[in-house]
């Protein structure tokens, strides 16, 4: 019987629950010290003095590392990480000083005292549409083009019976993994070793070894457990820089954790958007033209372009088409990936707006969507490998009943609360990229599995487990897999949905070589010192055919709204998928209502509110800068359908830690628009926005 | 964390000697809010005097069905009384509206009281702050205030007192028992907390050195009728948006007495004297409590941020007596 | 009344006597040291997480004298003589405990970094019900109360989990009491 499409518990659900998993900090390591991070007290200016006297005069500290005395780093490899280098500022918070003492308590007082004079400049740090500075970058992440058309959509737009045009902003949104990021890092005899919480161990091996000028195999980056990511750890990040400059000063292992507070910008977040939605549409809700101008923001230390509008590309009809995306570049820290970054927001923009169309038409938003579904790309062209949308609309609308719907928006009463239902579609992209496995079969009958995947909290290592039993064809507890180390052959990132589709196709192909081999070894007789065999995908990658592949999916969602006070709660979010094949169904479920959970904190509680004045956010902890928690989450269920697409990998996987979040924050808005008749267009919905325009009792 | 010093006296007169002889002691009880303000270096005591071993960790009834709440009784602890569950239902309501159970079993009786504000802009010692350091200026009055108070605020501090506890006491008529060089001492929960004016960084009308002993409650049956409602922006381990503690006493549909009083609206957990006044002795209905709340809020003056705090104190106190009059739609 | 911390010379550290587990510990800490840090840094018991280091995430719960806290915001100089239970004690002596293999049957986790504080807080809240204490959803304050999972999702709000394994922990708890 197959492995793959059953439920397993995580491999490492006993060490996680005994506390025997370790984290980036949490290897014993002897005369180990301890780094801090000094903020930058300055939003755009230079550092003119260090005074790092009182620091050093705290009992314990150890040194004080900063631009005029930290080592060199070579320049041109990732600009946000040419850390304590040069005196500049380019925003509020950067770390310009790190502290390493012998204990934490010693670090962090260290930090305090460690006095730093600026010399300041003005500084711009508010997102706008009018903000003079905006440009038209030349591609957007990660290297679609900046603007695509398509027909005349003006002359489209203006024709069209029923137009919509609306804009729709989301803020600054901050990933807030439950691990800080955080790295100990050790030298020894020229060779740098870290266990550090990242998303990707392979690509930071590659980093840091050209950042510190050393051949790659000189490096050695550990990424066992990581307490989650959401794609703040997709790539090498300020920690792991600067503990491994810290360990080279002291000449000592150093620990460096990030605080809470530190977290809050400099390492990345959701950039700030402001979405203009143009829909024009026949009387039954038929969308003729579809218009979707995205603006986000930067830095001035890299250019980061959300793909904010790509959604837009592919996702529904019109014959008249048209994306744009503008950037501002700010005084402020550069933005990075955050789950589903561009289709996030994107979605929730679109699909707000044909909730709205759907209104304006008196078409059932279901219905409307289905209506637009379409039958070849309408941005590239190609037929999709597979694309099961409306078998998820139908699907989900059964299960939540939303036949009896009465779409009339703020007349549902139950006691002091106002009841609505919302609907939204979802996709997100199908891709794979290269990675390398190798398989060992050892001579007692047993095997194992390397590749260095990471295990964020998805499930990765327990799905790669139960592919590499079916491709062994041997029972899975004769396997053993090994990930999280650059020792082992290398992968890609945990990120872009892309994990297990890429690593399961180079474990697949390296478990069928063995079998292969085995089949050719005389009396299948496995030497003393086993037999290995390795494989690379890069290939077969490369070679696949010009396809539009997308996971699919639908999501309702039941809100209530407290007529007296605007406090909204979630009833019921129910996500209906079409995500391939589903290698584990118990943590598959998990990353899904995980993905749509963070769509109704980002729909109802998040907000990084930035301060002007000092061009930082001024909620950077967990009690001011809000998380869903236990009691925001009611019932929340996740399906699939059954979906065989050969156009995929090996697996048939589409990849599942992305698209429970795209859409869900729009059907929750479109819930309470239903529930009050009040459209909130700028997230998150929060009491303040419903109060005063909330349907007499 | 600056280093400090630590010591467990064995008496209040030892704890109150120690505060006084050292400028920079301050007492540690639970330590929520201490530790965490020590950690961002916003409070850098010197000397921690842990009152936590003194014996003030009893919940006594007082004759005649008052209440003395010793000063270091758990959050948790008091909530669940059998005593204060039944009698004084509004303070556990209070308490079990606050934080988290971890936090509460840690969380003490004054410590909450004493809690500071969680203004984001005192908590940043990066950012200008009156109370934090007085004379730097108050970068919430034209900042972001969505949080921060529409009464009694002045243009030095726009700050907000954040205790559930506490509303409650002062709707309570609740008395604070303290000791300070200067002998024992009373003072009624409703005047311990200041409003902002000339001095924010002066929180409470304490004496320097004081200790808090214990709260007071003076028996009030009627309030065994009660209801403590907490806007927030999260179902649950939220700080408040606005709050309302209320209990009401009829006399067939005559307000014979009332008590109101709001949280997050002020420097102070702020009791409704004139709305309470604008009800008694009137037939109760839902206009007359949206008119009562209309005549407490007439003195608020919203910040850019924040106006909304008007309507939902207003819609709150409109909820919590109707319910309590048994008219409200459920 | 409790033992007192000994002050070292200086006055900035302590040496606290403190059980771990089921095992003593003497041990001479910088003031400022807090539990957590203690547990981490100097005991090797790394099952105990910091996710923010101000009680605002629940990470760092552990057991204090049988009830659950934040580890991060108390300061170990102040808990001589005193008892404390991490993760790594929650396990029975033949294995995982019912509410450790409910956890892992419920896939009630996924990066696992919330997991040890959200597996001491149910154990704490567990016995916080047994005791039968009531919460800000209870409806009437003077009655038993039943765990229902509004009650579960209400006092385990104290522990924020980004995976969002929310529904898998209600239910894993749910099922550990019903066994109790």
């Amino acid at each position: 019987m197959s492995a793959v499409g059953r439920e397993h518990p995580r491999l490492e659900g006993p060490d996680k629950v005994t506390g025997a998993a370790r984290y980036a900090v949490e290897y014993p390591v002897d005369g180990v010290a301890y780094g801090w991070v000094v903020p930058a007290a300055a939003t755009r200016g230079r550092i003119t003095r260090v005074d790092v006297a009182p620091a050093l005069a705290v009992p314990g500290v150890l040194d004080v590392l900063h631009h005029g005395n930290a080592p060199r780093l070579t320049p041109g490899v990732d600009d946000t990480l040419f850390l304590l280098q040069e005196p500049t500022v380019h925003y509020r918070g950067e770390y310009v000083a790190v502290v390493v003492a012998d204990s934490l308590e010693a670090a962090r007082e260290g930090a305090r005292l460690v006095r730093i004079d600026y010399d300041t400049q003005p500084h711009s740090t508010v997102l706008s549409e009018h903000h003079p500075g905006l440009y038209r970058p030349d591609t957007v992440n990660p290297g679609y083009p900046t603007d695509t058309t398509d027909g005349d959509f003006d002359a489209g737009f203006a024709a069209a019976e029923v137009r919509l045009d609306a804009t729709y902003r989301t803020p600054a949104y901050h990933n807030n993994p439950m691990e800080p990021h955080a790295t100990t890092a050790q030298w020894r005899n020229g060779r740098l070793l870290v266990h550090d919480s990242t998303q990707g161990s392979t690509p930071v091996q590659a980093t840091l070894a050209q950042l510190f000028g050393l051949p790659p195999e000189a490096v050695r980056v550990v990424a066992e457990h990581v307490g989650g990511g959401f794609g703040s750890k997709g790539a090498a990040k300020a920690p792991v820089v600067l503990a491994a400059l810290a360990a080279r000063q002291v000449d000592r292992p150093v620990r460096l954790a990030l605080t809470r507070q530190q977290l809050f910008g400099p390492l990345g977040y959701r950039t700030p958007t402001i979405q203009r939605v143009r829909l024009g549409a026949d009387a039954d809700g038929r969308i003729a033209a579809i218009c979707h101008d995205a603006i986000s923001q930067t830095s001035g230390v890299h250019e980061f372009a959300e793909q904010t509008a790509v959604y837009t590309r592919s996702m529904y009809a019109g014959r008249h088409r048209r994306t744009t995306h503008r950037l501002a570049r700010l005084d402020v820290p550069t933005p990075f990936w955050m789950r589903a970054p561009g289709e996030c927001p994107g979605a929730y923009a679109l699909e707000s707006a044909l909730d709205e169309l759907a209104s304006a038409c008196g078409v059932d938003p279901v219905e409307l969507r289905i209506r637009n579904d379409v039958t070849v790309d309408p941005d590239s062209g190609q037929p999709f490998s597979s694309r099961n949308l409306v078998a998820c609309l139908r699907e989900g609308a059964r299960r939540f009943d939303w036949a009896d719907r009465d779409p009339t928006p703020g007349v549902r009463r139950l006691g002091r609360w106002l009841i609505g239902t919302g609907v939204a579609g979802s996709s997100y992209p199908a891709r794979s990229r290269a990675a390398a496995a190798a398989a060992t079969a050892a001579p007692d009958g047993t095997f194992e599995v390397r590749i260095n995947a990471t295990d964020i909290g998805t499930g990765a290592r327990t799905a790669l487990w139960q592919v590499a039993a079916d491709a062994l064809e041997v029972p899975a507890d004769r396997i053993t897999i090994r990930i999280g180390d650059s020792d082992l052959p290398p992968a890609g990132v945990a990120g872009g949905s892309m994990g297990t589709a890429s690593w399961s196709w180079a474990v697949i192909r390296a478990c069928q070589g063995l079998r292969d081999r085995l089949r050719h070894v005389p009396g299948a007789a496995v030497p003393a010192d086993g037999l290995t065999v390795e494989a690379s995908t890069a290939d077969e990658v490369r070679a696949q055919r010009p396809l539009a592949r997308y996971a699919y999916g639908a999501h309702f969602v039941q809100v209530r709204v407290d007529a007296d006070t605007g406090e909204i709660r979630v009833d019921r979010m129910l996500g209906m998928f079409a995500v391939g094949r589903v290698v584990n169904p118990s943590t598959a479920r998990s990353q899904l209502i995980g993905g749509m959970t963070m769509g109704l904190s980002m729909a109802l509680h998040e907000e990084g509110l930035l301060d002007e004045r000092y061009g930082d956010w001024v909620n950077h902890d967990l009690a001011t800068y809000h998380v869903s928690a236990c009691a925001d989450i009611e019932r929340i269920e996740a399906y699939w359908l059954p979906e065989e697409d050969p156009e995929l990998n090996p697996a048939g996987v589409k990849g599942i830690g992305e698209i429970g979040i795209v859409g869900s924050a729009a059907a929750v808005a479109n819930a309470v628009h239903h529930a009050t008749g009040v459209r909130v267009r700028d997230l998150p919905i929060r009491l303040d926005k419903l109060l005063d325009r909330l349907p007499a009792g | 964390m600056k280093a400090f010093r630590y010591h467990r006296p064995a008496d209040v007169a030892e704890a109150v000697a120690l505060l006084d002889a050292e400028p920079a002691a301050a007492y540690l009880a639970g330590g929520t809010n201490l530790v965490d303000l020590m950690k961002l270096g916003v409070q850098r005591p010197e000397l921690l005097v842990d009152v936590t071993g003194l014996p003030l960790d009893t919940v006594e009834v007082l004759p005649g069905g008052g209440l003395r709440i010793g000063a270091t009784v758990r959050n948790s602890d008091l909530a669940a009384d059998p005593v204060i569950r039944r009698e004084h239902p509004l303070l556990s309501r209070a308490l079990l509206a606050g934080a988290s159970g971890q936090l509460r079993n840690l969380a003490t009786t004054a410590g909450n009281l004493l809690q500071r504000t969680r203004c984001v802009y005192f908590q940043d010692t990066g950012k200008a702050c009156n109370k934090r350091e007085p004379g730097t200026g108050c970068a919430a009055r034209h900042g972001q205030n969505r949080d921060l108070a529409i009464l009694g605020w002045s243009e030095l501090c726009v700050a907000t007192h954040p205790s559930d506890l506490a509303v409650a006491l002062v709707a309570l008529d609740a008395v604070v028992e303290a000791h300070d060089p200067g002998g024992a001492r009373e003072i009624p929960v409703a005047e311990l907390h200041r409003t902002p004016g000339e001095h924010p960084e002066r929180e409470t009308s304490l004496p320097r050195g004081a200790l808090i002993t214990a709260v007071r409650v003076p028996p009030l049956p009627f309030a065994r009728r009660c209801t403590y409602l907490k806007a927030r922006d999260r179902a649950s381990f939220a700080f408040a948006v606005g709050s309302v503690a209320a209990a009401l006493d009829l006399d067939g549909d005559t307000v014979r007495d009332v008590r109101l009083a709001y949280g997050a609206v002020a420097h102070r957990p702020w009791r409704a004297y004139r709305a309470e006044e604008a009800l008694r002795g009137r037939p109760f209905t839902a206009e007359l409590a949206a008119q009562a709340a209309d005549a407490e809020l007439a003195a608020a003056r919203p910040l850019p941020h924040n106006g909304f705090k008007v309507p939902l104190i207003r819609n709150l106190t409109v909820r919590a007596l109707t319910t309590l009059a048994g008219t409200a739609p459920r | 009344m409790r033992e007192s911390a000994k002050p070292t010379e200086d006055g900035w550290s302590s040496t606290v006597t403190l059980t771990v587990n089921g095992t003593g510990h003497n041990l001479t800490l910088d003031n400022r040291t807090t539990l957590l840090d203690a547990l981490r840094e100097r005991l090797a018991l790394t099952g105990s997480k910091k996710g923010c280091d101000h009680g605002q995430c629940g990470s760092c719960t552990v057991l204090l004298d049988g009830r659950r806290v934040k580890s991060c915001l108390i300061l170990a100089v102040t808990l001589d003589g005193r008892t404390v239970v991490t993760v790594e004690g929650l396990a029975d002596p033949t294995g995982l405990s019912p509410l450790q293999a409910a956890f892992v049957a419920h896939d009630a986790f996924q990066c696992g970094y919330c997991t040890p504080g959200q597996l001491c807080s149910a154990r704490g809240m567990l016995d916080e019900v047994a005791r039968g204490w009531p919460s800000a959803v209870t409806g009437d304050l003077t009655a038993p109360v039943e765990l229902t999972d509004a009650e579960v999702r209400e006092r385990m709000s104290g522990n924020l989990c980004r995976c969002a394994a929310y529904p898998n922990i209600v239910a894993a708890i749910r099922d550990a009491a019903a066994a109790r």
